[in-house]
């Protein structure tokens, strides 16, 4: 039987006609925007977007697709893309000295090397915004000596007639000019970086500010040969080539310009994890700890949250609700507080634990001690959400199942095991590998409680307690500044293997659901 | 016989210590007077309201403006990340259809990625999103909400799917038999039996977004547009022992809002509810 189109659009039900409007609504009013910025890419995402969920929502087919397309549209634009642009970078030497592209590298010298003209005017400065918010685009408004104001930004001086601004009657400084904003003191000082970087062109070679209200006429010292990719100190008249994401002095002296540029680097970053000495060392002692921690933790916070969901469990138990208002307490708290709580009770002079206890071990400065205080610490933090759970996961399990088995004459724990336990796991097991994937990757508990720490003598890379993700978190950003392409590459390794350790768990999962639930 | 529960109040009453001795010692913290950590013990020495008053006077943290958008930002992430969360669940659980397998490791697998890697990323597409739209921009809460919302299919969807399967298929298999459209089945016969489920998860997506102090540190640098995670981190982060009374009345007023909720929803909670379904 054929449906007429007319039909088919009045079996439409108007909530999805209306988000299909509604987004459609918003595409055509951000669109303006976007083309003017020549965003393309933004263009094409919103038409994209717009279409895909037209099609999905207004065409009778795709019913999965109707509940999975905003989630997915989601979880590509701010999980799935940021990974793939990390494991991008990973190809690269991003990092400090690396963060331009090359044309901006080369920019960014030139601005660095301007030098005042000895004997050159200077000018009273005012540094101006459109709007009310500094981080916008800002130009500067100069007065020179005989008072004539102009207005400069990235593209060179504009005259401003006297009528269009207020001036300081002694320094002549610009204090109000006619559709612009003037920054205050505290604001131009704000701008930081921006501001050292900013460089208005004239005829005789740029303006620059000097502290917060003067500015100076200066000269390149560094000039760009593009044909040729060198750049030349004008002072001394040395030739710095391009080579490798930065510019190497061409007479051999090993001299390099501070800044460089974004270059790929191919597997540098992977197979230095493999071959760089101070990196792989203590890796796999790292890698033994961190799965070791990930199990214990889901181990014992699920037996923890298990036991005491079943202990509740029972219908003439009287305070139930007392008992889990205030068992949901450490979990209801701010997790970074309470680890910090807790690295503050572990404290070996006037900490909690052994004040209580009478006691003078040092939690935390002692391996075993310190692997336990961790393992300790985690219990208390996550047995609240297993208790939850678990018992919401109870209640799914069938009463009269449990019923025939005890009237069957089974053993209270022959039910739990036969009846119960089933239940709880086919709803739990994803939970379970997720948890284990979660602390896998439990970076703000092991730095803010011990940050790694003890160190065995002699490692000031790798602590005691540090799981492979807070060691390549101090490999990448400690100490020697940041690495992002390292890093980068680090992260993509354990990425990597935390799947395939988790897929191991899927097939179990598979398993049990097929068993169970099927 | 009647089953003996003292061994059941005795465990109840041991977990309880346990949970419990950490937050005495800081709502001791909170009310010493001295505050600071050295001085602070299990039950407090003496009593003064003094670091509350001194953390709702200080001009450099708008605790109140805090508060506030911590309920906004973690509410509204909370509610729609459930809706598609359970969205998601239900096509998993449910439907049939070409890449289902694919596409629920694929979600797990993409959570597996260390995400503080990925704030690089993240942090310049905002930067571009709010040059065009400002509104979803650095600083903004619009913005990230946006980005908790990315998360939204992942273990949620996992943990929802997993109860879902436990509630009988029957139910919604006689509902299409009797004419209802799939958005029907969604809304009227599985959304209500997973009510218990999506409550606790609404809570643990609440809690989790209370607790997130990476994202939203990078995304919210402005005073005002912090949340309670970031501004109380900065309070405590430079100056750890000498601001610890401030910083433990804060955080003891930012627990709040979530044991509320969780005694308000509690009710939801009762059991029975997929099973008594079944019998009926």
């Amino acid at each position: 039987m054929t449906v007429a189109p007319y039909e088919r659009l009045a079996r439409l039900s108007w909530p999805r006609v209306v988000f299909v409007g509604l987004v459609a609504a918003f595409a055509v009013l951000t669109i303006p925007t976007l083309v003017d910025k020549h965003s393309w890419t933004g263009v094409t995402i919103s038409v994209a977007v717009t279409a895909i969920l037209a099609y999905v929502y207004l065409t009778p087919k795709r019913i999965a697709a109707r509940f999975l397309v905003p989630g997915t549209i989601l979880l590509l634009a701010f999980q799935v893309y940021p990974v793939a642009y990390t494991i991008t970078t990973a190809f690269t030497d991003y990092g400090d000295g690396h963060r331009l592209s090359q044309s901006q590298a080369v920019a960014q010298i030139e601005a660095d090397s301007v030098l005042e003209q000895p004997g050159a005017q200077r000018y009273e400065l005012s540094v101006a915004t459109k709007t009310t918010d500094t981080p916008g685009a800002f130009v500067f408004f100069l007065t020179d000596p005989n008072g004539k104001v102009e207005r400069g930004d990235a593209s060179g001086l504009t005259p401003v007639p006297d009528s269009q601004v207020t001036k300081d009657q002694f320094t002549g400084k610009v204090t109000a000019a006619v559709g612009w904003h003037i920054l205050t003191g505290i604001q131009v000082n704000g701008l930081g970086q921006r501001l050292s970087a900013f460089a208005v062109p004239t005829s005789g070679g740029f303006i620059k500010s000097v502290g917060l209200s003067e500015a100076y006429i200066g000269q390149f010292t560094m000039k760009y040969d593009a044909a040729a990719h060198t750049m030349t100190d004008t002072r001394t008249n040395t030739v710095y080539k391009a080579s490798g994401g930065e510019f190497k002095a061409a007479d051999g002296s090993g001299k390099t310009l501070p800044i460089g540029w974004k270059v790929g680097v191919g597997f540098k970053n992977f197979t230095s994890v493999l071959t760089n000495a101070t990196i792989r060392g203590p890796f796999l002692r790292v890698l033994i700890w961190t799965i070791a921690f990930a199990i214990l933790s889901v181990l014992t916070t699920f037996a923890l949250g298990l036991l005491l969901a079943v202990v509740m469990d029972h219908p003439r138990m009287r305070g139930r609700k007392l008992y889990s208002s205030l068992l949901l307490l450490p979990y209801a708290m701010p997790a970074f507080i309470t680890t910090l709580v807790w690295s503050s009770m572990y404290n070996k002079d006037f900490g909690l634990l052994n004040k209580l206890f009478g006691t003078h071990i040092d939690w935390l400065g002692s391996p075993w001690a310190a692997r336990g205080s961790v393992l300790l610490t985690n219990l208390w933090l996550g047995f609240p959400y297993m208790f939850l759970v678990c018992a919401g996961l109870l209640q799914a399990v069938p009463q009269e199942l449990k019923e025939v088995a005890r009237v069957d004459g089974a053993s209270a724990f022959r039910v739990f095991r036969s009846v119960t336990m089933p239940t709880v796991l086919i709803g739990a097991m994803p939970l379970l590998i997720a948890s284990f994937g979660y602390n896998f990757n439990n970076f703000n508990l092991i730095r803010l409680l011990t940050d790694g720490g003890p160190y065995p003598s002699g490692s000031s890379t790798a602590g005691d307690t540090d799981i492979l993700i807070s060691y390549t978190y101090r490999l990448a950003f400690g100490g020697q500044g940041a690495q992002y392409g390292l890093a980068s590459a680090i992260s993509f390794l354990i990425f990597v293997l935390v799947g395939l350790i988790l897929y191991g768990g899927f097939r179990q999962t598979r398993q049990l659901e097929e068993v169970y639930a099927r | 016989m009647r089953e003996r529960l003292w061994w059941r109040h005795l465990i109840g009453l041991a977990a309880l210590v346990f949970a419990l001795v950490p937050i005495l010692f800081l709502i001791s913290a909170a009310l010493n007077p001295v505050g600071t950590l050295s001085t602070t013990s299990l039950l407090p020495s003496g009593a003064s309201f003094s670091n509350f008053s001194k953390l709702f006077h200080d001009p450099n943290s708008p605790y109140v403006r805090w508060y506030v958008n911590t309920l906004v930002i973690c509410g509204v992430s909370a509610v729609l990340n459930v809706l598609i969360g359970v969205s998601g669940a239900y096509a998993f659980s449910r439907l049939r259809f070409r890449g289902r397998r694919a596409g629920l490791t694929g979600i797990m697998l993409v959570q597996m990625f260390p995400n503080f890697i990925s704030l690089t990323a993240l942090y310049l597409t905002f930067i571009s999103i709010g040059g065009v739209l400002p509104a979803f921009g650095l600083n903004t809460s619009l913005g990230l909400i946006l980005v908790y919302l990315g998360g939204a299919m992942g273990v949620n969807t996992w943990l929802l799917k997993g109860y879902l399967d436990t509630i009988p298929k029957e139910l919604d298999e006689s509902a299409r038999i009797d004419g209802a459209t799939e958005t029907q089945v969604f809304f009227k016969v599985v959304l209500p039996l997973a009510r218990p489920m999506l409550v606790v998860v609404g809570l643990f997506s609440f809690v989790s977004f209370l607790n997130e102090i990476l994202l939203a540190g990078v995304f919210l640098t402005d005073t005002n547009h912090k949340t309670l995670a970031v501004g109380l981190y900065g309070l405590v982060s430079g100056n750890h022992n000498t601001d610890y009374g401030e910083f433990a009345a804060g955080s003891l007023l930012a627990g709040i809002p979530v044991v509320l909720i969780y005694l308000y929803l509690q009710k939801f909670l009762v059991k029975g509810l997929t099973a008594g379904a079944v019998k009926g």
